[in-house]
């Protein structure tokens, strides 16, 4: 068999799982070039095991992203609620606060006038 | 390694619906989750989308684990299911296909490569040839010669027959080899 075909079987051989049949034997152990190839594919396959232990290191957000889309939709319900509890507290301390504003602004505007109206007077 | 005792526990209160134990099993496990998926797809943000739906679908599935295999191999194939999917969408939506057989070009054709896996510089050469692959390419050799998964696993979450995964494998070795070891041209003339 010509070397350029035996490449693919070379690939196969090379993880050792099956033997090669008796022709391919034959061509590999008659042709320095295909036994070079063959050393050449367990090398690669060595250099590919060993990244299993390398990894490529995530931001924090994907773990928190990860978990969030993870939340039980009751606790998500739960949060919408609380937020939902929260602003409405908000919006009524702010119209509380801006009508307490109001009223002192007319108190304070009443008591000039009428501070006015006593000069004017005497 | 992950495999332990301990996460046998966690596994087994995560399937009693048990959530901090299933984030606990999350924390242990999305950097190693998350490399596979880079390396299937290829891109930091599509690997972070294919590893949020991996553990969405774990989370679904984990009452399901039967523990025939390992925790991290299990979620392994959820994640290639994931990549593979993703990138079926990905292809679709995709203008300019990605050529099913690109040119393989070595980067650096004045240094003898032998002599830079000598000097150490092979894993980074790897990891660069593995993500110039074609993705159908890449997932069979990074499933099968990184993280050890079965042919008929392989076919099975790549939505392929078992042949066509040995095939595809084949192919994306021989393209390894020929990107991280290539001829000379004497060499190329005298071979027969």
């Amino acid at each position: 068999m010509r070397c350029e075909n035996m490449s693919l079987h070379l690939a196969e051989l090379a993880d050792g799982f099956d033997g090669p049949t008796p022709d391919l034997a034959c061509d590999i152990g008659s042709c320095l070039r295909c036994q070079a190839e063959l050393a050449q594919y367990r090398k690669l396959l060595r250099a590919l095991a060993t990244l299993r232990g390398d990894y490529v290191v995530p931001d924090d957000q994907l773990l928190n992203d990860i978990l969030e889309s993870l939340r039980p939709p009751a606790t998500v319900h739960r949060l919408h609620r609380l937020n939902h509890r929260n602003r409405r507290a908000a919006y009524i301390g702010g119209i509380a606060a801006a009508a307490t504003a109001g009223a002192a602004g007319a108190i304070v505007i009443a008591a000039r006038l009428a501070n006015g109206r006593h000069s004017l007077a005497s | 390694m992950l495999e332990s005792a301990e996460v046998d526990e966690l596994i087994e209160r995560a399937k009693d619906g048990d959530h901090p134990s299933f984030e606990e099993l999350v924390r242990r496990t999305y950097a190693d989750t998350y490399t596979l998926a880079f390396r299937l797809v290829g891109d930091e943000e599509d690997a972070r989308d294919v590893v949020q739906e991996a553990y969405l679908r774990a989370h679904k599935g984990i009452k399901r684990f039967r523990g025939d295999a390992q925790f991290s191999t299990w979620l392994h194939r959820i994640t290639a299911n994931c990549a593979n999917t993703y990138l079926g969408r990905r292809g679709r939506h995709e203008h300019d296909p990605l050529p099913d057989e690109p040119a393989i070009v070595d980067s650096h054709p004045q240094i003898d490569p032998e002599e830079r896996a000598g000097i150490g510089d092979l894993r980074d050469q790897l990891t660069e040839a593995l993500l110039a692959l074609p993705p159908k390419l890449r997932a069979v050799v990074v499933l099968r010669d990184i993280y050890d998964l079965s042919h008929d696993s392989i076919a099975e979450q790549l939505g392929i027959t078992e042949s066509a995964a040995k095939v595809r494998l084949h192919r994306a070795r021989k393209r390894l080899r020929e990107r991280l070891y290539p001829l000379g041209e004497e060499e190329q003339a005298r071979a027969v």
